[in-house]
């Protein structure tokens, strides 16, 4: 069992984490934060989910959000997806395992990744919109945000979800207000088996270490982490028992990356764009200093007054 | 085929200097509504297109507001231009003698016009100014739709709205380029200006740029006006 993070402290605790822990600001640079950073990240270990969606409540309670009552659709899912008031969904698949001839019931908490490579902030065009800590936390500032929806065409995760509200996106937090005063996101604290754990990076790697060689001693040998490399690593892993086929957790994606079409849209487009647009520009000013206008001449004037003279005067 | 191009409104009145009537008040109008919304659409989709571009946000007030009313602008735009392009489309079917005016661009840069064929009321490079705006706004309009995500987000893939957004911002980049073209083009040849704003041009301005156009107006007017004995007398 992993240590509980304990309870806080009645005293005031200032917050950890301020503009100056910044590593990343959308559409904007910052300088490099003064202290050393210390990744902090969520495990999610799937073997360990009852699907008791004790973590989606805490995570309504913990911020404030008022998700409409839904409608049944036939599934455990409830919403049916993420929604701008819903950060975390437990997802729920039913797997027919070809090996053993068992249905087995596989339920992920789904939610932002916080991956170290976001898409969404390398989408974003409104600077200081999406920010990163240096603890890897990817957070949404939602006075800068112009509801344009970027972040959801460059997310390799599908997270992002627009309020139809205020127009502004929101997703998981990994309640970076109350890990910059020591404490554990919420879902975590609620979580009843310890299936969602946080601590540093580090420590989560270990713990899950620990939890997957249980796995395989009892038979899921293909029990492994999700710490998928293609986005730097993310800040929520998950121990899966099935880890080489991840898209059976609800099409938790197996290589997820930036999409080639996002690097292309932010990063060639931007500047080959910009740059053709100043060359026209420049061929046009250079074109009008050599060559100068283009005028009419008295001669030209006078051709026209001898064409349409002609043709009125009968002459010619 | 002679004289396919030319509208009833296109009058020559003889006198010193010569004026030539060359655009109505209608297509007058209908071309700075298009104008106002494609500068509008500029400055509002590069302030979403590179960080550095941000601040044109504020003349707009804010970077909600731009998101906002980027699209609507667009919408304006494309009914604009269709009228535009229903007004102009004919005049600008491709001709023979456009290919040899293409042929000859250097001499048409270095301000040498004799050594060109004379055109109709569109040259060459005006004409690839039209079509090419026509193409671009229409897939700058169904690509903007993809990606318009408060009315038609749940419409398309995640991955249908990255292709529509690359292309977008391409197809923007592009038309800005065009832009630039037709732009450059009404400062670098002195007096077609007024075509577009007191809709007239100078007979010399004809004579020098569009002379096929002006004579076609011409043997129309002498057509029109014909029974009073103002034929050439051989």
């Amino acid at each position: 069992m992993f240590p509980p993070i304990p309870n806080p402290s009645t005293t005031q605790t200032a917050a950890r984490l301020s503009e100056k822990d910044l590593i990343r600001r959308s559409a904007s640079t910052v300088p490099a934060p003064e202290k050393q950073p210390t990744e902090v990240a969520k495990l999610i270990d799937v073997s360990k989910c009852i699907g008791c969606k004790a973590c989606q409540t805490a995570c309504i309670e913990w911020n404030d959000t008022h998700p409409e009552v839904g409608v049944f659709a036939g599934a455990f899912e409830n919403p049916p997806d993420l929604t701008p008031d819903m950060f975390t969904l437990m997802r729920y698949s039913e797997w027919d395992n070809p090996e053993t001839n068992e249905l087995e019931w596989l339920i992920r908490k789904d939610g932002c990744m916080h991956c170290a490579d976001p898409g969404c902030l390398k989408a974003c065009p409104a600077p200081g919109a999406i920010v990163q800590y240096s603890n890897g936390i990817v957070d949404f500032v939602h006075e800068n945000c112009i509801g344009c929806g970027y972040c959801i065409k460059g997310c390799p995760f599908n997270i992002p979800r627009i309020s139809k509200v205020d127009h502004t996106a929101y997703k998981c937090t990994l309640c970076s207000d109350r890990v910059a005063v020591g404490q554990g996101p919420a879902c975590a604290k609620a979580c009843p088996t310890q299936a969602i754990v946080f601590g540093t990076k580090e420590e989560m790697k270990q713990h899950a270490d620990g939890r997957i060689k249980d796995l395989k001693s009892r038979g899921f040998v293909n029990a492994g982490l999700y710490d998928p490399p293609g986005v730097g690593g993310t800040h929520v892993m998950y121990v899966l028992h099935h880890a080489d086929k991840p898209e059976i957790y609800s099409g938790l994606p197996k290589d997820p990356k930036i999409s080639p079409l996002v690097e292309a849209w932010k990063g060639v487009t931007k500047y080959a764009g910009l740059t053709v647009l100043g060359v026209a520009a420049g061929v046009g000013l250079l074109h009008h200093l050599i060559m100068g206008p283009n005028r009419v001449t008295e001669a030209d004037e006078e051709h026209a007054e001898q064409l349409t003279e002609g043709d009125s005067h009968g002459r010619r | 085929m002679a004289g396919d191009d030319l509208k009833p409104n296109e009058q020559v009145h003889p006198g010193k200097p010569v004026i030539v009537d060359r655009y109505t008040v209608g297509a007058r109008i209908n071309h700075w509504i298009t104008a106002a919304s494609l500068v509008l659409l500029a400055l509002s989709g590069l302030a979403m297109f590179h960080p550095s571009l941000f601040f044109l946000s504020g003349l707009f007030g804010g970077g909600q507001f731009t998101r906002f009313i980027h699209p609507w602008i667009g919408v304006v735009l494309f009914f604009s231009f269709l009228g535009l392009f229903l007004r102009f489309w004919k005049a600008n079917l491709w001709r023979r003698e456009d290919g040899t005016w293409l042929g000859r661009f250097r001499d048409v840069l270095a301000n040498h016009e004799d050594n060109v064929p004379e055109v109709g009321k569109y040259n060459a490079g005006q004409k690839l100014v039209f079509w090419s705006m026509s193409v671009l706004i229409v897939i700058l309009i169904s690509s903007g739709l993809v990606a318009w995500d408060q009315y038609f987000s749940q419409y398309t893939t995640i991955d249908q709205k990255r292709v529509a957004i690359l292309v977008h911002s391409i197809a923007a980049v592009a038309i800005i380029g065009v832009w630039i073209v037709h732009f450059y083009s009404a400062i670098w040849v002195r007096g077609t200006i007024p075509a577009m704003t007191r809709g007239r041009v100078t007979g010399g301005w004809a004579w020098r740029h569009h002379r096929k156009w002006l004579r076609e107006l011409v043997t129309k007017s002498s057509k029109e006006t014909g029974s009073s004995g103002s034929k050439p007398a051989e």
